[in-house]
């Protein structure tokens, strides 16, 4: 009842909605992109104007009360990402209201739709809103979905099974069907190279006639970007003599596949160079690409699984750092600073998948689509990992340099093979196993306790003889780091996992939120609560890993969807709001950051406005805590 | 625990592993390090470097092993791994005759161009597979061994007798039973001569001088009781 209260006093909070005070932009700093980037990780531009202010004029400014929605471009993908479940009406569908939640019956919720969600009538108590109301407003996100009656995510948590190879043919192909996103990879000249399900026996017939199709319209000069095929969106991507395609079912937008497919190219050029690829092809354009590719397939399937699991930082084009004091990072960057080898070009330290420390010489920035393909490698592929020991990789950072490689040295600490520490091995809970098949299935963004000790340190180098004198930097890196004590301080603020909302912003009815910080292409997400256990701090139990998946999905699969609705290319958008029937949610895009985030159905928006308000002065007020400004420069 | 003996005389010895992609490399040197086996191992990137002590009546070895990766696109690396390495084992899948043939090119390459006193072992692995399995060592039992789910492809006998031409210790192993392993390693470690102990040192191998000695002793789990050999890890 007080949460109610509170609400109705805000009940016009959206006018309240201010940014942050208003400050100079944070030094740019690495890892960045390039303003044109090409990278994988590219998205459109907000189309905020240079303002740091949100008042309720930016937010009147979006309302179409007149339901004017042929502003926005329909996008191709709607039609997949209307849900299957028609035929649903919610109760105040047919309330004649020109507030426009009537759009939000489910089966109408094309990008273009969620944005008249903004529509006027600030202050205004409809009917429908009343109707809101009287329902509870602690009912959270996707709640009322229950197992058994998925939806869309049907049969999601079999998406990473293998298909068994000892079936009859039909009933692979069965298998192969039901998978919700597929990626292939095929040369120009019809040669398969890789798809994500299924071996190339299985899915050959199906290279060749995407090949038919997307060569018969490169002969017309009019190159297919994409089509739809009953609930399925096709997006293509033309590579010089690769031909990437997604499949998916999920509901992305083109420019999200896209840049999916732009990933998987850069883990193609990262194992061959670019001068190599196209040598390969300028000599004979049907070789087959599988041999020089050997054992780059698990680390495309690794990538094209965290794409399907949803990747945060890959809708975002943006890295996650764990969250420390400043004065910390500051002095992790000086003790690495003062280890430095001569020979070393970028140093990172990174724990559970967050970036900890980052030096760098001056003159050369990281660049998130690099720091994504040694990511993968390391974290979410079991090829380094499982190795044990001290790993010496030869690749290539495309955004950095596509033409040669690099030399990456690699080392875990894993408290067991490392003398370091031997001390804190004995506070250590029993080692986690080696399992890579396991790992294949676990959840990327979950809190996972093995995933958010491991701590790496990444050396790397254009000298391939330099590999001692790296291990050398790290062994020092690593001794001092040990007697500082700050490698405990890194693990326990792993350990700590990422922040909870009801620590940023008490009382807050958000379920879930992502702030990037678009000077520092960085991003910080809150922890996934289990949904029931949220607010009411009811200690439920742990959720299945199916469970975890599908949440976790479900989660992505809305902020793939607002995040191409602000993206949308002639969408003009700074603020959006959307009402589903399982979920409300809330964008906001500033030239300083993009916030996104969930809450159950029935929370106003007043109170998302507020929620979201206090969140991101949470983000300012810790911003050097939460990113990376600058890291050590040498 | 071992490290607790009085010190005896310990030195370096680099090691690298060669041989065709997914004969079992870093399976064995995963039995080897830390008493373990992964069924669905993945590929080696590049190579992983990995140090362990084995504890011979006289002296401690200190084995700083380089496991390579074996696809076709890493070879060009394999120079760097091989110089200056005074023991290497090459390995092939007894399952899988292309492997042996490759595993004969590496030893040629490594007699043309690694360090003329180099040990080298022929290690069939995946004995598991055959017939004879983690058996009595098997004798070479001819071609007709097919049947009764004997994957051998590869017969004792070619394989020694090519080891006996070359000079090369030769073992048949099975990183997943465990077989043999400790052996290959035991092996290796007595035929480095005692001179070359004094002074063949890897250009590298001052710079790990400054880690504790006995840090793998007390972080591995126990032997496996079948091990024979004195290879104290
Ligand atoms: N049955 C059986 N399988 C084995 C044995 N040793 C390795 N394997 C399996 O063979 C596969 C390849 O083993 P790896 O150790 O990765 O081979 P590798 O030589 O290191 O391969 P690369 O790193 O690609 O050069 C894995 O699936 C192992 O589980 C063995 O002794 N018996
Ligand atoms: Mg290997």
């Amino acid at each position: 009842m007080a949460r109610q209260a509170e609400a109705e006093t805000n009940d016009d909070g959206a006018s309240k909605v201010t940014s942050p005070s208003p400050s100079p932009p944070p030094p740019p700093l690495p890892p960045r992109r390039k303003p044109s980037g090409e990278g994988p990780a590219q998205v459109a531009p907000a189309q905020a104007k240079p303002t740091t202010a949100v008042s309720s004029i930016d937010i009147s400014t979006l309302s179409f009360p007149d339901g004017s929605r042929g502003t926005f471009s329909t996008n191709a993908a709607q039609a997949v990402s209307a849900p299957a479940a028609s035929g649903y009406v919610t109760p105040v569908g047919d309330l004649a209201d020109s507030m426009s939640i009537m759009s939000f019956a489910p089966t109408l919720r094309p990008h273009g739709d969620l944005a008249s969600l903004v529509a006027g009538g600030l202050n205004r108590k409809s009917r429908a809103w009343n109707m809101l109301r009287s329902q509870s407003e602690t009912v959270q996100p996707f709640e009322s979905i229950e197992l058994g009656a998925l939806g869309d995510l049907a049969g999601f948590e079999r998406e990473f099974d293998e298909i068994p190879d000892n079936t009859a043919d039909d009933i692979r192909l069965a298998i192969w069907k039901s998978k919700m996103k597929h990626y292939m990879i095929l040369s120009s000249a019809g040669k398969p190279i890789y798809s994500r399900h299924g071996d190339l026996s299985l899915v050959n017939s199906y290279m060749g006639i995407i090949q038919t199709i997307i060569s018969f319209y490169e002969g017309a000069n009019n190159p297919l970007l994409g089509f739809t095929a009953g609930n399925a969106r096709f997006v293509i991507a033309i590579e010089g003599p690769l031909y990437f395609v997604a499949i998916s079912r999920l509901g992305e937008s083109d420019a999200q596949l896209r840049s999916q497919l732009e990933a998987l190219y850069m883990q193609i050029l990262s194992t061959l160079t670019l001068p190599t690829l196209k040598n390969i092809f300028a000599h004979r354009p049907s070789t087959d690409l599988r041999k020089p590719l050997e054992g780059t397939e698990s680390l495309l399937s690794s990538l094209a699984d965290s794409f399907t699991k949803g990747s945060p930082s890959t809708l975002l084009g943006a890295l996650e750092c764990l969250r420390l004091r400043k004065s910390q990072r500051l002095a992790i960057n000086n003790i690495f600073l003062k280890s430095r080898s001569e020979k070393l070009l970028y140093g990172l330290i990174v724990a559970g998948g967050k970036l900890v420390s980052v030096i760098r010489p001056r003159k050369h920035s990281l660049h998130p689509s690099d720091l994504q393909l040694i990511f993968n490698m390391l974290f979410e592929s079991g090829s380094i990992k499982s190795g044990g020991g001290e790993s010496w990789v030869p690749l290539c950072l495309p955004a950095f340099n596509n033409r040669g490689y690099l030399y990456m040295y690699v080392s875990f600490f894993d408290g067991r093979t490392d003398a370091a520490f031997v001390g804190e091995a004995a506070q250590q809970s029993p080692e986690s196993s080696h399992d890579s098949t396991s790992e294949n299935n676990s959840e990327r963004a979950s809190n996972n306790v093995e995933d958010e000790e491991e701590i790496a340190i990444i050396l790397i180098s254009p000298d391939k003889e330099s590999f001692y004198d790296l291990k050398e930097m790290r062994d020092k890196l690593a001794a001092q780091l040990t007697k500082s004590g700050h490698l405990s301080l890194i693990r326990s603020a792993a350990r700590e996992g990422r922040p909870k909302i009801q620590t940023v912003a008490p009382g807050a009815q958000i379920s879930h939120f992502l702030y990037k910080s678009r000077a520092n292409v960085q991003f910080c997400m809150s922890s996934v609560e289990p949904a029931s256990a949220a607010q009411t701090a009811a200690a439920a139990p742990e959720p299945s890993g199916p469970e975890k998946l599908l949440t976790h999905r479900r989660l992505m699969t809305l902020y793939h969807e607002l995040h191409a609705s602000m993206h949308a290319k002639y969408a003009h958008l700074k603020v959006l709001h959307a009402v589903s029937e399982d979920a409300a949610s809330l964008a906001w895009i500033t030239p300083i950051f993009e916030f996104y985030c969930v809450a159950g159905p029935n929370v106003s928006r007043a109170a998302m406005a507020q929620g979201a308000n206090r969140i991101i002065q949470w983000a300012k007020r810790e911003e050097e805590r939460l990113f990376i400004i600058g890291g050590g420069v040498f | 625990m071992a490290d607790s003996n009085t010190p005896k005389p310990s030195s370096s010895v680099k090691l690298v592993l060669l041989g065709e992609a997914a004969v079992g490399k870093s399976s064995l040197v995963l039995r080897f390090v830390n008493n373990d086996f992964q069924e669905n191992k993945e590929p080696t990137i590049g190579a992983a470097f990995l140090t362990q002590k084995c504890n011979l009546p006289t002296r401690t070895i200190k084995f700083e092993i380089w496991d390579t990766a074996g696809q076709e696109r890493f070879a060009s690396l394999a120079p760097m791994y091989y110089r200056n390495a005074q023991a290497a084992l090459v390995v092939y899948d007894l399952t899988k005759p292309t492997s042996l043939i490759k595993a004969k090119h590496w030893v040629a390459e490594l007699q043309r161009q690694a360090s003329p006193g180099i040990v080298i072992a022929l290690v069939g692995n995946k004995l598991d597979l055959t017939s004879d399995g983690a058996g009595s060592g098997g004798d070479a039992d001819g071609a007709g061994a097919e049947d009764s789910g004997d994957a051998r492809k590869v017969t004792t006998e070619e394989a020694k007798t090519y080891a006996e031409e070359e000079g090369l210790l030769f073992f048949e192993t099975s990183a997943k039973t465990g077989y043999n392993v400790t052996e290959v390693f035991t092996a290796i470690a007595n035929a480095i001569p005692e001179t070359s102990l004094k002074t063949a040192r890897g250009p590298g191998a001052s710079h790990t001088a400054g880690r504790t000695e006995e840090q793998r002793v007390n972080l591995n789990g126990p032997r496996d009781p079948n091990a024979k050999e004195g290879c104290a890890c």
